[in-house]
């Protein structure tokens, strides 16, 4: 392969950027068709609950409802889930979570259909509610699905060398508890869905704001027992995902699909902001015990982890969630001795299920706040004491995986960093400061009802300057990619190139706005020597190309990029056998690929432009069209034992947070986060940095301001008003960097970015809040009342906001 | 349901509709003369998805109703797409990668096109403040902003 990229690396435009500027791409709600009716889900205003009986006599004669959907209509799975089949698509005798749906009417107006949805009777028993997760195991707990016995979910166990040896090694001993929040996606598209009935031979179409178009066909197929060929989902231009389009989209395409063949029309089931926020799945909020035992010199000797993830009311990805825990719930050091639990537990909250980072962000929030706390116990800076346990080159991670195929680049980054930013000397004199006058008198533990007990005492004045302490803080990360030990690994790709020179492609990985149409069309034009204009990227339809798997975990630039590569190849080398035909070479002469030509670069000596050679191999007979397939290498997990290589490959960052602590009111300004990644090779620049750009300040909402409350299981925040996602005021300057380490996988050696960039961002904040006033907190997020009193207000009385 | 009649410029034309009096501009866009760049996020004003300009004025299309559109000027993201400066708006959105998944970039533009009609040399904080009500959960904003930044140089460029 040649070394110099033309299109690879460089700063490229998105391919389907004038549509979305113009307000002509089209997204779910976009769709209409002739006929076409509305779906509107029904609820029971309960979190847990028996229903007793639905009473619909007061609408059923009206000329406003064509159809009541429910599960007596499901010919086939009732249902579903990734793992457990514990979600129903419709509930009948019983609702575990307050967005749980009875039913679906079906009519020409929504707004009609919403009406008459308040003439509906419920005649429902309340059932005891378990808010709490760490209650949910107890011996007198409710069950939420009684069928199993028990509201645990699932349990890894990761045992690594002998744990009670290491903590005699250990000089010291610190032990914590971190928890942190459910959070909402907040994609600024809410869920929209329409399925359109093609007739007895032809099955149903299936248009909508959907993640994973192969994972919705099959649940689609499954609750109608139909094949899935007969199942065609065709994806919307997508209004935001970030994980959260997935297990909603599905079920809502299964009921959508339902209504359609009930009724013989289009049916549309179209979400506004309440319906979104109170049925989709959020971020599992985690409780996180961590034991570690280290050594006078910083070296950690042992890590002893214990975690609760909350599930919520259906096992959804919990267990893959939580998998992606285990293997890096240490964090990116060598430790000998290792010993964590995680646990994923049902209660009547709001379920959780996948979000742009998928188990990381919880515990590398806990190990990243330890890793400070064991800096300053052993008097080093937060970059000395994680160089000394840093995972290197031929390292063992906790799983027992040895670090040999790639760049483990985590000093790397660490260093680039810390050099960017100034760090240790700005640390060390924000430290000395944070020891002075006027320092936060409580942290997380403290007791914010007690008034002596807060920063201001009565007769105290804070001069203007000492108001703002600065802070700096850091954390690093590793990420395993793709999917790992979690389950099968492959995707596909099909490029056709036309007799012109100009090509079709499609992968089976999903356009979710991160920009995919775009980096899969440079890899194809990088490998035939075109342009991205070169290539029409066509529409995601199930019915065209392979199963790829889902649109997740970071891995479509990996996983996909590798299969649209291995399809240019197959059609470059067809191409280059036309060649050595026509100019009569030996099949020694190599070919290079670019500029719209091709040119021997030994004898013959000579180019040939692209289109023509395409017309030429036409006329011979030759295929232009190839299907790349790209699976990913063997992975292996042992269950007892927590040991493995979990991933194949990993990918490494560091980012750095400068801010201030407004000392009087609590709150928290993010002047400036420097990130530096290691994501293997950069393809497109441009669409890089704004995943680092987007990923940083989702971590920031997530760190500073976001929070889903559920009051005995009820939601809180159902709109914007109330659940506050970052906004062009609040985030200082962000600045990305790229380490590009060298991996034999993926695509020129590229592999993930979108979620490691917001993995650690709430940890580099709460390590800058502890630099700048000497307080840990252990609780996210760290909004103002955290950082003031130390506990969470939450409104217990009063619904608030659009939905009262 | 009582309608009423109601007259307004939409996208430099003049148009009579007839609608419930309280329907919401949004709806009277999307539905009635299927003008679907303008998006649906919240329904209460606060994501900006649904921006369009009210004689101008950038303002929330879910928060006007039928009733008091009598004599406005309304422009859609539609409406522009001959106007030089948002070309230039949406050129420089593409080239800085202000867009990912898109469905702000609508309202995103034409808070920017409001901002800079008024006035033409905005601060950093004036382009911060002027799109500080539409939402973006993709691009942590700094290429929308240095997107607006580059059109106002463009624009204040004399040789241009």
């Amino acid at each position: 392969m040649k070394k110099e990229f033309s299109t690879i690396g460089k700063h490229i435009i998105r391919e389907d950027g004038w549509e979305k500027v113009t307000g002509q791409a089209k997204y779910g709600d976009d769709f209409n068709f002739p006929n076409q009716l509305f779906g509107v889900p029904v609820r029971v205003p309960a979190v847990h609950a028996k229903i007793n009986h639905i009473d619909y006599s007061e609408i059923i004669s009206d000329p406003d409802l064509i159809a009541v959907c429910n599960c007596s209509d499901i010919p086939g799975s009732a249902k579903i889930g990734p793992i457990r089949k514990d979600q129903p698509i419709f509930c009948s005798e019983r609702v575990v979570t307050s967005g749980d749906v009875l039913s679906l009417l079906v009519g020409p107006s929504r707004e009609k259909l919403l009406q008459l949805r308040e003439h509906i009777r419920i005649d429902y028993e309340p059932l005891p509610i378990l808010s709490d997760p760490s209650k949910a195991l107890e011996d007198d707990a409710v069950l939420i699905h009684p069928e199993f016995k028990t509201n645990l979910i699932v349990h890894y166990p990761l045992r690594k060398g002998d744990i009670e040896k290491g903590f005699q090694q250990s000089d010291e001993v610190i032990e914590q508890t971190y928890t942190t929040q459910c959070i909402e996606h907040a994609y600024v598209e809410p869920e929209v869905v329409i399925a359109i009935p093609m007739g007895k031979h032809k099955g149903i179409k299936i248009i909508g704001s959907i993640q994973n178009p192969y994972t919705a066909r099959r649940i689609v197929a499954s609750v109608l027992n139909w094949p899935l060929t007969k199942v065609r989902i065709i994806q919307a231009e997508l209004g935001g995902s970030f994980g959260g389009k997935d297990d909603t989209m599905n079920i809502l395409a299964a009921r959508a699909a339902m209504a359609a063949l009930k009724t013989g029309r289009p049916v549309k089931i179209c979400y506004d902001r309440e319906d979104s926020i109170l049925e989709s799945y959020k971020r599992h909020p985690y409780v996180m015990h961590y034991k570690v035992g280290f050594s006078r010199n910083g070296k950690i000797r042992a890590m002893k982890i214990d975690i609760l993830a909350d599930g919520g009311g259906y096992a959804s990805m919990s267990p893959f969630v939580t998998w992606r825990s285990v293997v890096q719930a240490t964090g990116p050091y060598e430790i000998d001795h290792v010993w964590t639990d995680v646990r994923a537990v049902y209660t009547n909250n709001p379920y959780t299920g996948a979000m742009r980072g998928f188990g990381s962000p919880q515990p590398i929030f806990a190990n990243e706040s330890l890793m400070d706390e064991i800096a300053i116990r052993t008097n080093k800076t937060p970059d000395e004491v994680r160089r000394i346990n840093a995972l290197r080159q031929n390292s063992i991670t906790a799983s027992g995986q040895k670090l040999t195929s790639h760049d483990v680049n985590l000093v790397t980054v660490l260093d680039r960093a810390v050099e960017e930013t100034g760090f240790s000397k700005k640390w060390r004199s924000n430290h000395t400061a944070s020891c002075g006058p006027h320092t936060l008198s409580t942290g997380s533990e403290g007791n914010g009802d007690d008034a002596s007990k807060l920063i201001l005492k009565e007769n105290d004045f804070i001069a203007s300057s000492d108001l703002f302490k600065k802070g700096i803080g850091l954390a690093v990360s590793y990420r395993g990619c793709s999917l790992g030990a979690e389950g099968v690994d492959a995707a596909a790709a099909y490029l056709s190139v036309q007799p012109d020179g100009s090509a079709y492609l499609v992968s089976g990985l999903a356009e979710n706005g991160q920009g995919l149409r775009t980096t899969f069309s440079m890899i194809a034009a990088e490998v035939l020597g075109l342009s991205v204009a070169d290539i029409y990227y066509l529409e995601q339809d199930t019915g065209v190309i392979p199963d790829s798997g889902p649109t997740v975990a970071s891995r479509s630039t990996l996983m996909g990029g590798a299969a649209v590569k291995e399809a240019a190849e197959i059609v470059r080398k067809r191409l280059e056998k036309v060649l050595m035909d026509h100019w009569n070479t030996t099949g020694a002469a190599e070919f290079n690929f670019s500029d719209h030509h091709v040119y021997a670069t030994g004898p013959p000596n000579q180019r040939i432009r692209f289109p023509e050679l395409c017309e030429m191999a036409f006329q011979k007979g030759i295929s232009l069209a190839a299907l790349g397939w790209y699976a990913g290498p063997r992975v292996d997990w042992d269950e007892e034992t927590g040991q493995g290589p979990a991933y194949f490959t990993y990918v490494y960052g560091c980012q750095v947070a400068e801010v201030r602590v407004n000392i009087g009111t609590g709150e928290v300004y993010v002047d400036r986060i420097v990130a530096v990644h290691d994501p293997g090779k950069v393809l497109n620049l441009l669409g890089a940095h704004g995943q680092v750009f987007g990923g940083v300040t989702q971590g920031a909402g997530y760190g500073l301001w976001e929070q889903i409350n559920s009051l005995s299981g009820q939601i809180q925040e159902l709109n914007f008003d109330q659940y506050l996602i970052p906004t062009s005021n609040d985030i200082g300057e962000i600045v990305p960097i790229f380490i590009e380490g060298r991996d034999k996988y993926g695509p020129w050696g590229a592999k993930s970015l979108g979620e490691p960039t917001l993995e650690l961002t709430a940890a580099a904040i709460a390590n800058a809040v502890r630099n700048a006033t000497g307080r840990r907190f252990f609780n996210l997020p760290l909004n103002l009342e955290e950082i003031m009193l130390g506990r969470k207000l939450i409104n217990k009385t009063a619904m608030r906001g659009s939905h009262v | 349901m009582k309608f009423s009649t109601i007259k307004f410029e939409l996208n430099g034309k003049p148009v009579e509709i007839e609608v419930p009096p309280a329907m919401r501009l949004l709806d009277i866009l999307r539905e009635t003369f299927k003008l679907t760049g303008t998006k649906e996020g919240c329904g209460i004003g606060e994501c900006g998805a649904c921006t369009v300009l009210l004689n101008g004025q950038a303002v929330a299309s879910c928060l006007l109703l039928a009733g008091q559109l009598e004599g406005t000027k309304i422009t859609t993201i539609e409406g522009l797409v001959h106007d030089e400066r948002m070309n230039l708006l949406q050129r420089n959105f593409l080239e800085c990668g202000a867009v990912q998944c898109g469905f702000c970039t609508p309202g995103m533009l034409l808070s920017a096109y409001a901002l800079l009609q008024k006035d033409a040399r905005p601060t950093t904080d004036d382009i911060k403040n002027a799109i500080a009500g539409n939402l973006c959960r993709c691009t942590g904003y700094k290429q929308i902003i240095q997107a607006i930044q580059k059109s106002t140089e463009s624009l204040s460029d004399p040789d241009q």
